[in-house]
């Protein structure tokens, strides 16, 4: 992340310099800080309905039940948090609300299934496999019915829109099966979590040496 | 087919809303201290994911200001037209990582000009479709706890992409 935080700035600076579009590339920050905290504002509520709803749907068992439900699916995925937690309902809560296109109930219920998902994490500033793994079914965007693309095409006139349906779901499938796969290979590869851990505290200790 | 995905994008939020509030009701939850309860985390949640925002859409703000993109664009379109890949779906390639409000305006922009017959147009609803802002869901649901060592999350979001990218132009070509 720190390379690429900043080889995004430098390669703009340079690239506006050269484009002539250094004002914009400026400009820009204002515009992009001010639109972040927008963002972020205009999550709150929905953030706290959700979060209030979750809630109740844990309390009342309902959570507990999806967990076991997708039991056979979490083993797999997701081994290093407890089955009947409320983190493996949570997980499976926010990938139906994605599913079904439902982004504004689905953040907020990731956001909770990440919290949940800390609790088991022994690094608690470092993402753990499970956490990669439910982002990694997150970023690859499954989703039953595009609805927002649908809605462009019927504005410029598209005579049937849904035939779109059909090749945008396979695509995602297989990038949604792809994401699994990639996340449980680099899960092998890269250094896992409580190595990386106790070298940090290693070269600290020689540093102070 | 039209009918049965109205009726499901109509019901799935009012149906999940129900089924909470009812269990709730019946296994005897005080269901609005609950509410409230959990409901004042959304403040702490929504404050705590700006500072990651403000890096992340600073950052790709800057990127799509410098115009870079139509510098990419023009470096690789003579290649990709090799493979029946139009132009004009380049920067939707790169932005659909990167925004979703930008990667949808892309995609609004394509349709609007080249029309509902157009190849591009079907190729672009496509990977439109088919994609989830990989660097925005990793600021806001790493961020909300506070996690900044991400691992191998961005790489295999990017890999997954890139692999989106291939089999919308795969499918595509086959089917339209």
């Amino acid at each position: 992340m720190n390379y690429i935080f900043y080889f995004l700035i430098v390669i703009s600076i340079i690239a506006g310099a050269v484009n002539g579009k250094l004002p914009e590339v400026v400009n820009s920050i204002l515009t992009g800080a001010e639109l972040s905290v927008k963002v972020a504002f205009s999550l709150i509520g929905i953030m706290a309905f959700w979060l209030g709803m979750m809630k109740i749907a844990e309390k009342c068992g309902l959570v507990e039940v999806i967990a076991r439900i997708i039991k056979p699916v979490t083993k797999r995925l997701f081994n290093e948090i407890p089955q009947d937690s409320p983190a493996a309902g949570d997980v499976a809560m926010s990938f139906s609300a994605n599913a079904l296109g439902l982004t504004n109930a689905a953040t907020p219920i990731g956001i909770k299934a990440m919290e949940e998902m800390q609790k088991y994490n022994v690094d608690k500033t470092s993402a753990s496999n499970a956490m990669c793994m439910f982002l990694a079914m997150n970023t690859a965007g499954f989703q039953l019915i595009p609805a927002a693309v649908i809605a462009v095409l019927i504005g410029i006139g598209y005579k049937n829109p849904t035939e779109i349906i059909a090749p945008t779901l396979l695509v995602t499938s297989i990038a949604f099966i792809s994401a699994i796969l990639l996340a449980k290979i680099f899960q092998k590869l890269w250094m896992p979590q409580k190595l990386a851990k106790t070298r940090a505290k290693e070269e600290k200790v020689e540093v102070k040496l | 087919m039209n009918g049965v995905m109205d009726f499901i994008s109509l019901w799935a939020l009012p149906f999940i809303i129900l089924l909470i509030l009812t269990t709730g009701l019946f296994k005897r939850v005080p269901l609005y201290e609950t509410f409230t309860d959990g409901a004042k985390d959304g403040f702490k949640v929504a404050v705590n994911i700006i500072p990651y925002l403000v890096a992340i859409i600073v950052a790709i703000s800057m990127f799509r200001a410098s115009g870079i993109i139509e510098s990419i664009e023009n470096l690789f379109a003579p290649v990709l037209s090799h493979f029946n890949i139009p132009a004009d779906t380049i920067p939707l390639m790169i932005v659909r990582s990167l925004s979703g409000s930008a990667a949808l305006g892309v995609f609004s922009d394509i349709a609007n000009n080249l029309g509902p017959d157009d190849y591009a147009t079907k190729l672009s609803a496509v990977m439109v479709g088919s994609s989830e802002t990989t660097f925005y869901v990793l600021a806001v649901y790493f961020g909300a706890i506070g996690i900044s060592k991400l691992r191998y999350a961005l790489l295999v979001g990017l890999l997954a992409d890139f692999i989106g990218i291939v089999c919308a132009i795969a499918v595509c070509n086959w089917m339209f």
